[in-house]
């Protein structure tokens, strides 16, 4: 990472002490995570503080942990049953349950200071609250606001304090969350025209999911530190 | 006198002006605009979502989808995002070859943006002529990908093949004679980089056809000059990148400020303007055309003198070529794992953007360690002028609007995703 990052990496440590926690980066990217308590504090320091100087919002997106880490290939039991051999797709877990793992959604902030020509995350997990929600930061940033409005409709994350959290990419009427992963890629409905009933009617999906290449997780070691520098690995 | 009341319109979303499926609800007092409610989404395709159930590779063609206009542009992002994880290296000629296609890409993007732009606001030559200068450059395309817009050519670790030595042909039919053919070919008989560069030569001479018909063009300035003003410090609040923050009067250009691939080796200019309207916006573009140009003319200069492998020496990540297929086991290995499974990428997140025609584009890639992506979030820079669409139209009247949606220079495929 450029000195110019640990500059101000350093600086943002010194202000914001407990608020923030810096985040490792494999690619030399500043990340923080940001109390969803502080956030709003924070914001406004990082964009109003000449130090900082984060006057545009590039990006606001939400992000559902709930199957980080987890694969779809078991290699352990072979059959002979054909393609399918040896996926195991996982089952749709329902957020039915009142609260959510603290840790399952989380919306991304990338800033960009024009000024200074520094970029900074800011990562915000929304904790246990269903459905999840943390303050919004349309005030602070305009461009906020349709950011905002999208990761509202398609992960269902609350921005309190939005003037107009309306859903903005899915279909008037649309019914869950899209990006969730547990909401299906195929989705829950499509729709056909009736001829009985004369309009385009909706139903349930009649499309039975596929996998066509499993997730497989595989750790790579030509991708481990230590054995990067050592030239041929 | 009879009281005027305000009401509400409907605009769109099957409209000619809304440059795709744009529905506005605009609330109006009499002519003038007090609020305007763009709603988007009809052309929605869970790209991102679709993107986390697929092997990395397979979802490059995808993003050419996304602005369907500068589609080199797109791939280059997701594929920079992808390299920032994995940490690869990209032969230098490859990195010169997307350069020149990101400027070719660029002038594909803002003569069809011009042309429309045109087109919308009354200066209907405009669009013929655009589209005159576009169709060699789609040739551009089809020479080396193969087709004509989904190139599919940048991948991680470098572009899919090198330029070709030859140029595709016209051929005789009963629509197109012979005398005809002679003239569309005269450029095409060497290789595509001859082609690219007789381009480069006429294209200036063509800028300044485009201009002599707009710049000074009296009903141009009427419909654009003083329209949708936005001060700098508004620009930076709602978002804005590319041209659209250019035009407000900051130099802020990733080529320059954030350089990727060989943009530090590169001699070219950021034409900024002054009083962030539309017409200055419209200047700022122009401008862009000609730059463009000349970052071509320098590509090829480096191009013609430097050949060299374009892709990576990597084949965990890059497929064999199919000589070394059929003769090594290790690369039939490699060449199987790579279509059947792809590669996994490191853990971690990356967030790569590009100085895309329209302003910054960027992707961020989260990576659990599988070979497909986790999550993928596209930055579309449309879908942050979009948003800013109502303060700009506010006080203009209903007529304006289209100037508006024409210098935002909006692309569904990107706003919607």
């Amino acid at each position: 990472m450029s000195e110019r990052y640990e500059t101000l990496a350093a600086r943002i440590e010194e202000r914001f002490d407990e608020q923030v926690e810096r985040v490792d980066s494999i690619c030399g990217e500043l990340t923080y995570e940001v109390n969803k308590s502080a956030l709003r504090d924070v914001a406004m320091a990082l964009r109003d503080e000449a130090t900082f100087g984060f006057e545009v919002l590039i990006d606001v997106c939400g992000v559902d942990y709930l199957s980080y880490g987890s694969d779809e290939w078991t290699t352990d039991s072979a059959t002979g049953t054909g393609f399918s051999r040896g996926v195991s797709r996982r089952e749709v877990i329902l957020d039915e349950a009142d609260t959510f793992d603290p840790r399952r959604f989380a919306v991304v902030y990338h800033l960009l200071s024009v000024n200074n020509n520094t970029r900074l995350r800011l990562r915000c997990f929304t904790g246990e609250d269903n459905p999840p929600i943390v303050p919004s930061l349309v005030d602070v940033w305009s461009a906020a606001d349709w950011f905002e409005r999208e990761a509202f409709d398609l992960y269902g994350i609350l921005f309190d304090g939005h003037p107009d959290l309306r859903r903005i990419l899915t279909d008037y009427g649309f019914i869950g969350h899209p990006f969730r992963k547990d909401f299906p890629l195929y989705g829950n409905v499509e729709v056909s025209y009736d001829t009985d009933k004369g309009r385009v009617a909706y139903q349930p999906v009649s499309i039975e999911p596929r996998t066509l290449v499993p997730r497989v997780i595989r750790d790579d070691n030509r991708y481990s530190e230590d054995l990067k520098d050592t030239g041929n690995g | 006198m009879a009281e005027i009341q305000s009401y509400t319109m409907n605009f769109g979303p099957q409209h000619p002006a809304a440059h795709g499926v744009l529905r506005l609800v605009l609330e109006m007092e009499g002519e003038v605009i007090q609020k305007a409610d763009p709603h988007i989404g009809l052309l929605h395709r869970a790209t991102e979502k679709l993107a986390e159930s697929k092997p990395f590779n397979q979802s490059i063609g995808y993003m050419d989808r996304l602005d369907y206009v500068s589609m080199m542009a797109n791939e280059h992002g997701y594929v920079l995002a992808i390299e920032k994880l994995l940490g690869v290296e990209v032969p230098i000629r490859a990195q010169y070859i997307r350069v020149m296609f990101d400027e070719i890409t660029r002038i594909l993007n803002h003569l069809m943006w011009l042309g429309a732009h045109g087109l919308d606001i009354g200066a209907m030559t405009m669009f013929l002529y655009c589209f005159r200068e576009r169709e060699d450059l789609m040739d551009c395309y089809e020479a080396v990908s193969g087709t004509r817009m989904h190139a599919t050519y940048y991948r991680p670790g470098g572009v899919y093949r090198d330029l070709p030595e030859s140029m595709p042909k016209y051929q005789e039919s009963k629509f197109r004679s012979k005398k005809e053919v002679d003239r569309l070919n005269e450029a095409r008989e060497g290789s595509l980089l001859d082609f690219i560069e007789a381009f480069t030569d006429k294209f200036p001479a063509c800028v300044d056809e485009y201009e002599t018909l707009l710049t000074d063009n009296r009903i141009w300035k009427q419909r654009t000059v003083n329209i949708a003003v936005v001060s700098p410090e508004r620009a930076m609040q709602l978002g804005f990148s590319g041209p659209m923050i250019r035009g407000s009067g900051i130099a802020w250009d990733l080529r320059k400020k954030q350089p990727y691939e060989v943009y530090d080796q590169m001699d070219f200019d950021i034409p900024i303007g002054v009083n962030g309207d539309c017409y200055d916006r419209y200047l700022v573009r122009v401008e862009e055309l000609r730059q463009s140009n000349r970052i071509i003319k320098q590509c090829i200069e480096w191009l013609r003198a430097n050949p060299g492998p374009v892709i990576a020496d990597d084949h965990k990540l890059v497929p064999p070529s199919r000589v070394e297929m059929k003769d090594d086991m290790e690369s039939l290995i490699h060449h199987f794992k790579l279509f059947t499974e792809g590669y996994s990428v490191p853990v971690g997140e990356a967030y790569a953007a590009v100085e895309h025609p329209k302003g910054e584009f960027g992707v961020y890639i989260v990576s659990d360690g599988a070979n497909k992506p986790y999550r993928v979030k596209i930055r579309a820079p449309g879908f942050a002028h979009l948003s800013a669409m109502s303060e700009m139209v506010e006080g203009h009247m209903l007529a304006d609007v289209v100037a508006v949606i024409g210098t935002q220079d909006i692309v569904f495929g990107e706003v919607d995703r």
